[in-house]
């Protein structure tokens, strides 16, 4: 089994709620007024019966485009994790 | 006249929708995600609101892959009528049958109350029941409303007057003030090329009776049902 984490995030210039509220309550809360930039984005985990590094990067590209990721808003990168 | 309504695992407006086609007098075919076929002669399908999977990954994605949306578009193809009603808009983009996307509120806030709609383009089946730049009373109820693109697609949709309808004030006019959710230049729904696809946040099916708050939304359903001409 190889294990691969596939990590999206929005792109740049996309609005991030998340992103916003967290850098808002770091600085104002929490006392980190210089950290700046806070983007929030996310991890998928799955493992596949699969070693060949071209077989892997086909089945990741494939279910990114179908359903993963938004091109529209977001892009994507993965990496194995063993 | 027929038409159908589908209904996905956490849908929660098919029944407004079947309430509104009835009132106007067509036929109803209820249709849950998982079946593989839909008759060519359903003249028109909705795809109605809700948190179809519980919005898990992103609003719509995971319902554009159900089994009944490959039916969706072939009849999209064909021509037939598909109205996709707030989740049912955020659906139909992720089905790649309208452009664009709907991300979360610029508030980060669930908002549901009345906004005003501006009637942009009126030479479609969905929406030649108003006058042009009419000002009709719809409500919203959603999270993930905010509807963004990019600059090609933006140009590509006002160049072909594919933007419906806008959020405005009183008067008519664009402005922040009249944006509930922070969508780009103010747009609350859109058409496809064909003008057979329609995607809106707004639930016009949810302004039917005066009693709860506005009728607005009839003129839609009943325009459906007579036909463009």
């Amino acid at each position: 089994m190889t294990k691969i984490r596939i990590n999206i995030a929005l792109k740049k210039g996309v609005l991030d709620t998340q992103g916003k509220a967290i850098e808002n309550v770091l600085n104002k809360n929490l006392g980190y007024p210089q950290l700046t930039n806070v983007r929030q984005g996310k991890f998928i985990d799955l493992e596949l019966p699969e070693t060949d590094a071209e077989q892997i990067k086909k089945i990741v590209e494939e279910i990114c485009a179908k359903l993963l990721v938004n091109t529209v808003i977001e892009t994507y990168t993965y990496q194995i994790i063993n | 006249m027929k038409s159908a309504v589908i209904t996905f695992p956490g849908s929660n407006c098919n029944q407004d929708a079947v309430m509104a086609l009835k009132k106007v007098g067509f036929e109803v075919q209820e249709i849950w995600h998982n079946e593989n076929s839909i008759n060519n002669d359903i003249d028109l399908i909705i795809i109605p609101g809700g948190f179809s999977y519980g919005d898990y990954l992103r609003s719509g994605a995971m319902a554009s892959i159900s089994p009944i949306m490959q039916e969706v578009k072939r009849l999209a193809e064909r021509g037939n009528k598909i109205l996709g009603i707030c989740n049912g808009f955020q659906i139909l983009t992720e089905s790649n049958l309208l452009e664009g996307c709907l991300i979360r509120n610029a508030s980060g806030k669930f908002i549901c109350k009345q906004t005003l709609l501006r009637v942009e383009n009126t030479a479609s089946a969905f929406t030649c029941g108003y006058q042009k730049q009419q000002i009709i009373n719809i409500p919203i109820a959603h999270a993930d409303g905010n509807f963004f693109a990019s600059n090609d697609t933006i140009k590509n949709l006002e160049d072909n007057n594919l933007v419906a309808f806008r959020y405005v004030d009183n008067l008519g006019n664009i402005s922040n003030q009249a944006n509930p959710n922070g969508s780009m230049l103010n747009i609350a729904g859109i058409f496809n090329k064909q003008k057979n696809v329609l995607g809106l946040m707004p639930h016009p099916e949810r302004a039917i009776d005066i009693y709860t708050g506005s009728d607005d939304g009839l003129a839609m359903f009943e325009q459906l049902l007579d036909g463009f001409n």
